[in-house]
């Protein structure tokens, strides 16, 4: 149990304590995580979450829902990454994850220690879980948001999110109805940074579950981690249908070993059978925040859009001057990319070669020079 | 051996073309046009295939206006059995708590006369994008919930359970659920078939029946939009990124619109040198 690691951090049991104690209306993200392993939005949520609780003075939270196998150490990632409490269910019936058991551990927690405000992100895990519990509770649930902010009259979440394939943006309250749920994609909001000497209390919950659920989990297949992930990288250069050919996207890992990047890609390329569909960017795929988006060959749908707008700069190259791509771009070139691709490896190329090796955004100076760009 | 499934369905604006009026702020809905939620078609399959291999019924369900009937017509063509339009102005404005206890209390009534095994919906519709309907509608039936489905394994209805694959993001997990069960399933699940000449003849003379709230017998207070926890507060569009600097490779040569777009992107934080 992590209380009994970290010395700095109090323990305490869930029983015995009332119910509703001085941690009413506390924002809680619940952790995400396979084993040991807890999904990168949890900490981007938990962020979030920080900002949440401080613009209404309550606190950070989070939820660790599994066998007790894993979860002290979660624990304590969480806590660095913001969390002033952790609040551990730990049952069998927990592992893997499966949503009837998940959501009423969840609905139990709910119960006894009334959140104001849950966040999940909006994964097949999350999204399932999200929706069961506020089925149960009969709460309302937004998914997908893309911005969250405490109304400074009401204290409501306003939950903005993006709806009709991204073509607009809807803000959604949940007035008179607690706790307040959203789910948020991955990708939408920066990662807070872990800070190791963080304290946080530790409270553990036995919730009860049957030993037999409705649903069992018989294998897991990992997806073979042979490609980057888009989560979390600086450069994404992403080709569309313009590549023409699966073989020539090596022109794009060419582009995106010089940036520093890693490769993705619209629907239409994956369509095409030429990219797994790990690699699509947008509605229907991943939603992205690199520092520098390059789209090569896209042509810029709205359902391409909603995924990688919230990128610091955008470049775009293709042949076509009317392009929507060109709309939202930062920068653009209009001319062939079996041209413009090969001319931007040469000219990187001899950058590096003047300056020495390696190359790496400013995340700072990107920021601001963005910020100054869309004024 | 034969199995009931109920394939709940939406029809959706073509999302592409929705837009705000930039003067009222509000949504065009005029002239949009209709179209059914694709990922419902594969719900469609997924009940059909099911049914052509082991026998029994699939009864499509929808909630929306009149002219929903539209797309329960097309599922008919499919081949579907039954089709069942949820339409009443009590429904109108229901987010997905109020749209699962509509569809919930039609699906119990369904029930009644042929009980259902199964409950199939798309994983998501393409307008509110949510996600939220299927898992809803596992909890208020007290169903097995798998969602996100990649490829069903099998159906065995005599032992009740079901295997199927679902997609994660960061991999795939075979699941075996007891029956009965409400199942989401993504597009790569299935292939849809085409409407056959004997499906469309049969369709032509098939029913879509019409239910009322007070045909479910649901509480109004529970439904529409006076049964929603969620409001929508405002609707804007999205912030407009800026058009930037185009530069073309034709008006200068394609190395020099590199070297010009190198330099802007050294001007926006990009660092290139041996503290990289
Ligand atoms: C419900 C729904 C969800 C969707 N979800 C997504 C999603 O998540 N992600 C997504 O990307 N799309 C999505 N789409 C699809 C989207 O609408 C577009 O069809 C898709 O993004 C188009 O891909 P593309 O830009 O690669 O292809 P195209 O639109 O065909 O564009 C190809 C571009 O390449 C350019 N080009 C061709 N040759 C060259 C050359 N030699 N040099 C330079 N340029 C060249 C052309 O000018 C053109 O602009 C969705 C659609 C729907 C209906």
């Amino acid at each position: 149990m992590a209380g009994t690691r970290n010395n700095k951090k109090k323990e305490s049991s869930a029983a015995g304590k009332a119910g509703a104690d001085s941690n009413t209306g506390d924002v809680w993200v619940v952790i995400e995580h396979e084993g040991d392993l807890a999904a990168r939005v949890s900490w981007e949520l938990m962020g979030e979450a920080r900002r949440l609780a401080a613009d209404l003075g309550t606190q950070p939270a989070a939820v660790v829902l599994g066998d007790g196998e894993n979860s002290g150490q979660l624990a304590e990632q969480a806590i660095s990454y913001g969390a002033a409490i952790v609040y551990i269910a730990a049952h069998a019936a927990l592992s893997p994850f499966t949503a009837e058991p998940q959501s009423r551990a969840l609905a139990g927690l709910v119960g006894k220690y009334s959140p104001g405000i849950i966040l999940l992100g909006a994964t097949t895990r999350g999204r399932d879980l999200a929706s069961a519990v506020a089925t149960d509770l009969e709460t309302g649930l937004t998914a997908d948001c893309t911005s969250l902010e405490i109304d400074p009259g009401t204290k409501l979440l306003r939950q903005t999110r993006p709806a009709f394939g991204g073509n607009i943006m809807a803000t959604i309250i949940s007035p008179g109805h607690l706790p307040q749920m959203a789910t948020v994609r991955p990708g939408v909001f920066p990662i807070a940074k872990a800070d190791a000497g963080a304290t946080g209390k530790v409270v553990t919950y036995r919730p009860r579950l049957a030993a037999v659920q409705p649903v069992r989990r018989l294998h897991y297949l990992p997806e073979l981690e042979d490609e980057a992930s888009l989560q979390g990288a600086d450069v994404i250069v992403s080709g569309g249908r313009g590549m023409h050919q699966a073989r020539n996207f090596s022109l794009l890992e060419d582009l995106a070993r010089e940036l520093g990047g890693v490769v993705g890609a619209s629907r239409g390329a994956v369509d095409a059978g030429w990219v797994s569909a790990r690699r699509q960017v947008g509605q229907t795929g991943q939603t992205v925040r690199p520092v520098l988006y390059v789209a090569v060959g896209i042509s810029g749908a709205i359902q391409h859009l909603a995924g990688m707008q919230q990128a610091d700069i955008v470049l775009a190259i293709n042949n076509d001057p009317t392009a929507p791509i060109f709309n939202i771009a930062d920068f653009g070139i209009v001319g062939d990319l079996f041209e413009v691709v090969p001319a931007l490896i040469t000219e990187i190329k001899k950058r590096k070669d003047g300056a020495g090796a390696g190359i790496v955004f400013d995340r700072v100076v990107a920021e601001q020079t963005r910020k100054e760009a869309a004024k | 051996m034969s199995v009931h499934s109920v394939v709940c369905v939406k029809q959706v604006p073509d999302t592409t073309q929705v837009r705000i009026d930039p003067e009222t702020g509000s949504l065009i809905r005029q002239g949009i046009p209709s179209v059914i939620n694709p990922f419902d078609l594969h719900a469609v399959e997924a009940a059909l295939h099911l049914r052509d291999e082991q026998g029994g019924r699939v009864t499509a369900l929808s909630m929306g206006p009149p002219q929903a009937e539209e797309t329960l017509r097309k599922v008919l063509g499919f081949g579907v059995d039954r089709a069942v339009l949820l339409s009443d102005r009590a429904f109108a404005g229901a987010d997905t708590l109020a749209t699962t206890f509509a569809l919930a209390a039609a699906i119990r009534k369904i029930s009644e006369e042929d009980p259902v095994d199964l409950v199939i919906c798309g994983k998501q519709s393409i307008d509110g994008d949510t996600g939220q309907v299927g898992p809803g509608l596992a909890r208020r039936l007290g169903m097995s919930q798998v969602t996100y489905i990649c490829g069903l394994e099998d159906l065995d209805s005599e032992a009740g359970l079901i295997r199927a694959w679902r997609q994660l993001e960061s991999g795939r997990e075979l699941l075996e659920a007891k029956l009965p069960a409400a199942l989401t399933v993504t597009e790569v699940c299935n292939r849809i078939r085409y409407a056959s000449l004997p499906d469309l003849i049969a369709a032509a003379g098939k029913p879509v029946e019409v239910w009322s709230a007070g045909d479910i017998g649901a509480e109004r207070s529970r439904l529409g939009l006076k049964g929603s926890p969620t409001r929508v507060n405002k609707i804007f569009a999205p912030p407009a990124r800026k058009r930037g600097e185009i530069f073309s490779a034709a008006d200068s040569s394609p190395a020099a619109a590199a070297a010009t777009v190198m330099d802007r992107l050294q001007d926006r934080g990009l660092k290139m040198g041996r503290s990289a």
